[in-house]
C-alpha cells in the first residue's frame, strides 16, 4: 500500500506538469481526489489494515494528500494567471480614441478674479458687503462729500435714473450702507458692479466692477492702510511686488492716496522700463486709491470722527482681470461668446 | 498742466541742486504733484544746424533751383540745391546735414538733384514740426532766415537758436489743487518738496483808482472781483521768440504781443485774463451781469452763440461783449488796427462757469481755470504782471491805475492745530517743530494752536488736510506700515454662500458664466411679443442713456440670455450653454429705489432639451435643499415669449421651456433655444442648506414593474401622484422608465411602466405587502384614470 501511495504521487505531480487548462487540472483533481479517485479508493482501503499498520499509513496517506493539494493549488493559481492573461491579451483597445469628457462649464473670469480678491480679504478678516445698484444721490455722492456742483461729478459721467437716482458710478456707497448699520468697528470690501456712462471699447466698458474697502475702529492710522494694501498686493501678486503710495485726491478721503504697484512687464527694471507697454516706461501701475476716511463722511453715519478713524480704498477689477489672463480687449468679457466664455 | 524746465529754472537753480530730471519727477510724484510724463520737445527733429549762405548760384540744368554754398562752422562748408526764392547771400538759415530727422518722419540724405551734388535741406518752420502762427516772422513758402545771427554761432544745434528745444514735465492736477494750473503754483510745490527757499515778487499792490473806464458789477455771487487796467498806443506785433517758445511749450498757440501777454499770466499765475479792444466799450462802461434768455453773441471763434440767463456776460450799454470766463466776443477781439485795450483780470464762480461751458458746448484754457474755482485775490496780482510784461515788451503806454471792483475780500483762513493729532492720524512719531516746518515749506504759518492758510489754498479746510500736506511732505514711503492683527471674524454672508453654491453647481451641470448688461433697448419689449399692458414694461428709465439700446433696465432677464444666445448662434458656436445670476429691476411704488431682485437666468441651445432645461432647475432644487425638488412642474401658457406647450412653471419660483419660435427668429436664432428663469431671492428663503445625515437603510427592499395603459391625456404628474397617494407608507421610489404607444394599445392610449420601490425601516418587508400595496395602486389608478395593466 505505500508503494501504491507513492506511486499515485509521482504519477499525479507528473501530471500536474502537463495540464495546461483549468479544465485539465480539474479532470486531474477528481481522478485522485474525486469519489471515485485513485487517492479516495485507498484512503477507503485502509479499514482493512492492522490497528499497528493504519495510523503509520494514515499519517503517510495525509502527507501526500497535503502535498498534493498544495501542488494542485499552486498550478491552479499558475494556469488562471495565464488563461487571463491570455483574455486580457484578445481584449486590447484602441487606447488612443478620445476620451468621454462630461460637459463642465465654466466660471466667468471676472467671477474668478472677484473670488480671488475676496479670499484674499476674507483672510485678513474682513467681511463681504453688498449693495443696490441703483442709488440715491445722498448715498452715491452727497453722503460721500461730494455735494451737488462738485467737479467730482462730472469727472464720472453719471447715469441718471427716474426719482433722481442713479446707477451707482462707484461700490463706495456701500461704505455708507455700512457705517449707517451703526455696528463697529468694521472691515469690509464690496465689489459689485458700477455705471458710467462712457461708450464702449477695448479699455471702457458702461458697466464695470469696481472693489470697495473700508475699515473703521478706534486709532486707525496711515500706517494701517499702508499696512493691509501691502498684504493684499503681495498675496494677489506676489511677495516679490512692491508698492508705492504716493498722495492724491479724493472727496472722501483724506488724506488721500494712489498705491501703485511695481510693473508686471518690465519689474521697474531700468533697462526694460523705457520700452515697457504695460507701466509706458513709468515701472509702476496704478491699481487703486485710497485714504483716510474723511471725518465728514464719519459724521454724515452718525459716526464721531474723535473717536473713531478708518480707511477706505477702491479699485477696478476688470484691470486686474485682464492683466491676469491675458485679455487685451474688454469688450471680450461682455460679449458672451462661448469660445472665449469657455477658455477660463 | 505743462511746466517747461527752462520756465521752472527762472524761479529754481535746479542745475544747481544735483538733481536729474528723472529723480525730479520721482520726488514731485511722491509729494503729490504726479509727473505723468517728461517730454523732450524737438527731440525728434536731428542733424539741423545753423548755417550762413555764402554763395548762391544758378542751376545748370534747372531754372527754378540755385545751387547755394553754406557755411556751418569751423571752415567747413555744404553745398546745398534748393528751389526757395527768398534767400540772399549772408543769411542765417537753420540747415538739416545728411541724417537729419525732420518733422512727419523725414530723412535727409545727400545725393544729386538734376545733377548737381546737395549735401542737405534747407529748412523751413514746417519742415521743423511747427506753424508759421509759431513764428510768425517766417515767410510764407520759404527758408526760415534768423532775424539775427544766432549767439551760439554757425554749426550749432538750430533747435536751440529756434528755441524749438525743451524739457517740459507734465503734471496731472487733481482737482482740489486749482492753485497749481500754473507755473507759480507748480514752482511752491517744487520748493516746498525740494525743501529750496523760494522769492517769488509779490505783484500785490494797489494803484490809484482809474478813471477812464467804469466797471459795474451786477451779480457778485458770479463775479467777486473785477480788475481793469486800461493801455494806450498799443503796437500789434508778434511777441518775443521766448514768449512765443513757452507758451508753444505749453501747448498755446502765439497770436500777438497783447494776447500772448494775457496766455503768458495765466500760465504763469493761473488767472485767465482777456484784453478787449477799448472801441468795443463804448460808453467807457464795462458791465458784468446775466445773459437774457435767447441773447446772441458771435465769440471770436466766429461762431455765433445763444446764451441764457444763468451765463454771465461782460458787457457795455448796449450789449455783450464777452462771455465771461469762458471767451471774448469777435466784435472786442485785438486787431492789427487797435491802438488801446483794456486788460480784464477778474474772479468767476466757478461753478457757473462750468454750467456754462457745459451748455455752450465751449470749453477753454480760461474756463477750465475758473471751472476749479480760483483765488479772488490772484486777479490783482496778475494785472499787475501783466502791465510789467507790457512795458518789458514796449508794447504801449499804460495810463496809469486801475479800477479793482472787490466787493467781498477773500480773508485768509485759520484753522485748528493739533500737531499730535496730526501725528496719530498719520501713525509717524514726529514733534511740532518738524510739523511746523512741513506747513512752512507750504505757506502755512502755525502760531500756537492755529495754521493760517494762504489765500490760494483754499482747498484746506480742516485739520485733517493739514493732516495730508505733513504726510506727503514728510513722505507718504516713509509712514511705517502697521498689518494690524485681526479680530475681526470675516467672510461671506449666507447670501454670498448661496451664490457661490449656485455657481458651482451650474457649472458642474456644463453651463458657462456669462457677463450681460443690467440696461437694455425698449424695443426688447416687443421682440419679446410683450404686450403693450404687461407690467413688464414698467421699466426704470435712464434719463441720460448712451443710446436708445441702453434705455432702460431690464424687468425680466430674457432679453440677456436671448442676447447672448444670438450673439453664438450668429458666430456659429454649437452647444452653447449660459447662465447668470442677474438683477432685474422695477420702479418703486412710493418713490424709494426700485426693487432689485437677483434671478437666475439659464439659456442653450445645440446639447440642450426641454428636459435637460428642466433637470438643470431640478438638481438646483435638490441643491437647496428644496422638499421633493422634482415636483411641482406644471403647464405654462401665459408667458408670451416661451412655446406655450413646452413651458413649464417651476413651483413659485421660475419657469423652463422653449423659447417661442417666433421671439427665437426675432432674435435671428434658427434653432430651438431653451432657457430656465429662477427668482433667486425666493429660492434662498425656501432654502435649506443645513445638510443632515439620514441612516442607510438596514433592511432589503423589494422591487415591482407596472406598466399601466391609460389615455393620451393623462400626465405622468398625475399618474404618479395617485401611485404615491395610494402606495402606502412603504413605497419609497417611483421611476418611469418606459412610454409606449403603437401596435396591441388601443388608439389614444399609452402605456407608462413604473418601478416601484417598496422598503420598511424596521424589518425585512414580506411579498404579502408589497402585493398588497400593488393591488391598491391598480385600484386607485383604475378608477382615477381608467387605467389597466398592460397585458
Amino acid at each position: 500500500m505505500r508503494e501504491k501511495l507513492l506511486q499515485i504521487k509521482d504519477e499525479t505531480l507528473a501530471n500536474l506538469e502537463k495540464t495546461t487548462t483549468l479544465r485539465d487540472l480539474d479532470e486531474l483533481r477528481v481522478a485522485i481526489f474525486g469519489k471515485k479517485g485513485e487517492l479516495t479508493q485507498i484512503l477507503r482501503g485502509m479499514g482493512a489494515l492492522s490497528a499497528e499498520e493504519r495510523p503509520k499509513m494514515g499519517e503517510i496517506a495525509n502527507s501526500i494528500r497535503q502535498e498534493l493539494e498544495t501542488a494542485l493549488e499552486a498550478r491552479k493559481t499558475t494556469l488562471a494567471g495565464a488563461e487571463m492573461a491570455a483574455a486580457m491579451e484578445s481584449e486590447f483597445i484602441d487606447v488612443t480614441l478620445p476620451g468621454t469628457r462630461p460637459i463642465l462649464g465654466t466660471k466667468h473670469p471676472m467671477t474668478m478674479i472677484i473670488e480671488e480678491l475676496c479670499n484674499i480679504f476674507t483672510g485678513m478678516g474682513y467681511e463681504i458687503a453688498t449693495g443696490p445698484d441703483i442709488e440715491t444721490d445722498y448715498h452715491n455722492f452727497q453722503a460721500l462729500n461730494i455735494p451737488a456742483h462738485h467737479p467730482a461729478r462730472d469727472e464720472q459721467d453719471t447715469f441718471y435714473v427716474e426719482g433722481g437716482h442713479v446707477l451707482r458710478t462707484q461700490t463706495s456707497p456701500v461704505q455708507i450702507r455700512k457705517m449707517e448699520e451703526g455696528q463697529l468697528p468694521i472691515a469690509i470690501v464690496a465689489p459689485g458692479k458700477v455705471f458710467r456712462s462712457d461708450d464702449i471699447d477695448a479699455t471702457h466698458s458702461p458697466v464695470f466692477h469696481q472693489m470697495e474697502g473700508l475699515v473703521v475702529d478706534r486709532g486707525i492710522h496711515m500706517g494701517h492702510l499702508k499696512g493691509a494694501l501691502t498684504v493684499f498686493a503681495q498675496t494677489l501678486f506676489g511677495e516679490d511686488v512692491k508698492t508705492r503710495f504716493r498722495p492724491h485726491h479724493f472727496a472722501f478721503t483724506e488724506p488721500s492716496a494712489e498705491m501703485d504697484i511695481s510693473c508686471f512687464g518690465c519689474g521697474g527694471d531700468a533697462a526694460k522700463m523705457p520700452t515697457c507697454r504695460l507701466c509706458k516706461g513709468e515701472g509702476w501701475i496704478e491699481l487703486l486709491g485710497c485714504g483716510m476716511v474723511h471725518p465728514n463722511v464719519l459724521k454724515n453715519c452718525g459716526i464721531n470722527p474723535d473717536e473713531y478713524s478708518g480707511f477706505a480704498f477702491g479699485m477696478g477689477l476688470e484691470r486686474i482681470a485682464m492683466q491676469r489672463y491675458n485679455i487685451d480687449d474688454m469688450r471680450l468679457l461682455f460679449d458672451n461668446d462661448i469660445r472665449f466664455l469657455k477658455q477660463f | 498742466m505743462n511746466l517747461p524746465i527752462s520756465w521752472l529754472k527762472d524761479f529754481v537753480d535746479i542745475d544747481n541742486l544735483g538733481i536729474s530730471l528723472i529723480d525730479f519727477a520721482d520726488k514731485m510724484t511722491m509729494s503729490g504733484s504726479k509727473v505723468e510724463k517728461i517730454h523732450h520737445l524737438g527731440s525728434d527733429i536731428t542733424g539741423v544746424v545753423v548755417g550762413r549762405i555764402e554763395e548762391i548760384n544758378p542751376h545748370p540744368n534747372a531754372d527754378k533751383l540755385i545751387v547755394t554754398r553754406i557755411a556751418i562752422g569751423s571752415g567747413e562748408f555744404k553745398q546745398i540745391v534748393t528751389g526757395a526764392t527768398n534767400l540772399t547771400v549772408g543769411d542765417y538759415i537753420p540747415v538739416a546735414l545728411h541724417g537729419a530727422n525732420l518733422a512727419d518722419g523725414l530723412k535727409i540724405k545727400k545725393g544729386k538733384i538734376r545733377g548737381e551734388e546737395s549735401e542737405g535741406m534747407l529748412c523751413s518752420v514746417e519742415e521743423l514740426g511747427h506753424t508759421r502762427a509759431e513764428y510768425p516772422e517766417a515767410p510764407e513758402d520759404g527758408i526760415y532766415i534768423f532775424s539775427e545771427p544766432p549767439k551760439l554761432g554757425l554749426g550749432s544745434d538750430a533747435r536751440i537758436a529756434l528755441g524749438m528745444l525743451q524739457d517740459v514735465a507734465e503734471f496731472e492736477i487733481t482737482t482740489n489743487r486749482p492753485d497749481c494750473f500754473s507755473i507759480h503754483g507748480l514752482v511752491r510745490e517744487v520748493a516746498a518738496t525740494l525743501n529750496y527757499r523760494l522769492s517769488i515778487i509779490d505783484y500785490q499792490l494797489g494803484k490809484p483808482h482809474l478813471d477812464r473806464v467804469a466797471v459795474e458789477i451786477q451779480n457778485d455771487k458770479l463775479c467777486s472781483r473785477y480788475v481793469a487796467a486800461v493801455v494806450e498806443n498799443v503796437k500789434i506785433e508778434p511777441s518775443p521768440q521766448w514768449m512765443r517758445a513757452r507758451l508753444m511749450a505749453c501747448g498755446l498757440r502765439p497770436v500777438n504781443n497783447i494776447v500772448d501777454i494775457t496766455n503768458y499770466v495765466m500760465l504763469e499765475m493761473g488767472q485767465p485774463m482777456h484784453a478787449f479792444d477799448i472801441r468795443a466799450i463804448n460808453g467807457n462802461k464795462i458791465i458784468v451781469r446775466n445773459a437774457c434768455d435767447g441773447e446772441k453773441i458771435t465769440t471770436l471763434d466766429g461762431v455765433e452763440r445763444v446764451l441764457d440767463a444763468d451765463m454771465l456776460v461782460i458787457a457795455n450799454e448796449s450789449r455783450a461783449v464777452g462771455i465771461a470766463g469762458i471767451m471774448g466776443g469777435e466784435g472786442s477781439k485785438i486787431v492789427d488796427d487797435t491802438t488801446t485795450i483794456l486788460f480784464e483780470s477778474a474772479n468767476f464762480n466757478g461753478v457757473n462757469i462750468r454750467g456754462s461751458s457745459k451748455r455752450l458746448g465751449l470749453r477753454t484754457d480760461s474756463s477750465g481755470r475758473y471751472e476749479k474755482g480760483l483765488d479772488p485775490n490772484l486777479a490783482l496780482a496778475c494785472i499787475n504782471r501783466a502791465l510789467e510784461l507790457v512795458e518789458q515788451l514796449g508794447c504801449g503806454d499804460i495810463v496809469p491805475g486801475l479800477v479793482d471792483n472787490y466787493p467781498a475780500p477773500r480773508q485768509v483762513r485759520k484753522l485748528d492745530f493739533d500737531p499730535a493729532k496730526i501725528a496719530d492720524l498719520i501713525g509717524i512719531d514726529v514733534d511740532r517743530a518738524q510739523i511746523a516746518e512741513f506747513l512752512g515749506r507750504l505757506g502755512i504759518a502755525v502760531q500756537g494752536n492755529t495754521a493760517t492758510i494762504p489765500t490760494f489754498r483754499y482747498d484746506l479746510e480742516i485739520w485733517q488736510d493739514l493732516a495730508e500736506e505733513v504726510a506727503r511732505m514728510y513722505g507718504y514711503d516713509k509712514i511705517p506700515t502697521v498689518v494690524a492683527a485681526s479680530s475681526n471674524v470675516g467672510g461671506k454672508t449666507a447670501q454670498q454662500h448661496m451664490e457661490d453654491a449656485l455657481t458651482e453647481t451650474m457649472v458642474a451641470l456644463g453651463y458657462s458664466q456669462m457677463l450681460t448688461y443690467a440696461f437694455e433697448s425698449p424695443k426688447a419689449f416687443d421682440k419679446l411679443l410683450i404686450p403693450v399692458d404687461n407690467p413688464l414694461r414698467n421699466a426704470v428709465r435712464i434719463i441720460n442713456p448712451l443710446g436708445e439700446d441702453t434705455g432702460i433696465m431690464r424687468t425680466n432677464p430674457i432679453n440677456s440670455v436671448l442676447t447672448a444666445l444670438a450673439t453664438n448662434y450668429n458666430r456659429r458656436n454649437q452647444q452653447t450653454r449660459l447662465f447668470e445670476l442677474v438683477k432685474v429691476y422695477h420702479p418703486s411704488e412710493c418713490g424709494g429705489l426700485p426693487k432689485e431682485t437677483e434671478y437666475l437666468v439659464v439659456g442653450g441651445f445645440g446639447s440642450v432639451d426641454f428636459y435637460g432645461i428642466k433637470g438643470v432647475l431640478e438638481t438646483i432644487g435638490h441643491t437647496f435643499g428644496l422638499e421633493e425638488p422634482t415636483i411641482g412642474f406644471e403647464p405654462q401658457k401665459s408667458l408670451p415669449f416661451m412655446h406655450p406647450g413646452r413651458t413649464a412653471a417651476y413651483k413659485n419660483l421660475g419657469y423652463c421651456g422653449q423659447i417661442h419660435p417666433q421671439v427665437a427668429e426675432n432674435y435671428e436664432i434658427g434653432t430651438s433655444c431653451y432657457v430656465a428663469v429662477l427668482n433667486f431671492d425666493l429660492l434662498r428663503n425656501q432654502a435649506n442648506m443645513i445638510k443632515a445625515y439620514k441612516p442607510l437603510p438596514r433592511y432589503p427592499q423589494i422591487q415591482r414593474d407596472i406598466a399601466l395603459v391609460v389615455d393620451n391625456a393623462i400626465t405622468h404628474g398625475q399618474l404618479s401622484a395617485k401611485i404615491k397617494d395610494a402606495g402606502g407608507k412603504y413605497l419609497r421610489g417611483i421611476n418611469l422608465f418606459d412610454i409606449y404607444t403603437g401596435a396591441n394599445l388601443p388608439s389614444g392610449t399609452k402605456s407608462m411602466a413604473y418601478s416601484l420601490t417598496f422598503r420598511a425601516d424596521d424589518r425585512t418587508l414580506t411579498d404579502e405587502e408589497a402585493t398588497k400595496a400593488m393591488d391598491k395602486i391598480l385600484a386607485a389608478t383604475a378608477e382615477a384614470f381608467g387605467a389597466t395593466l398592460r397585458q
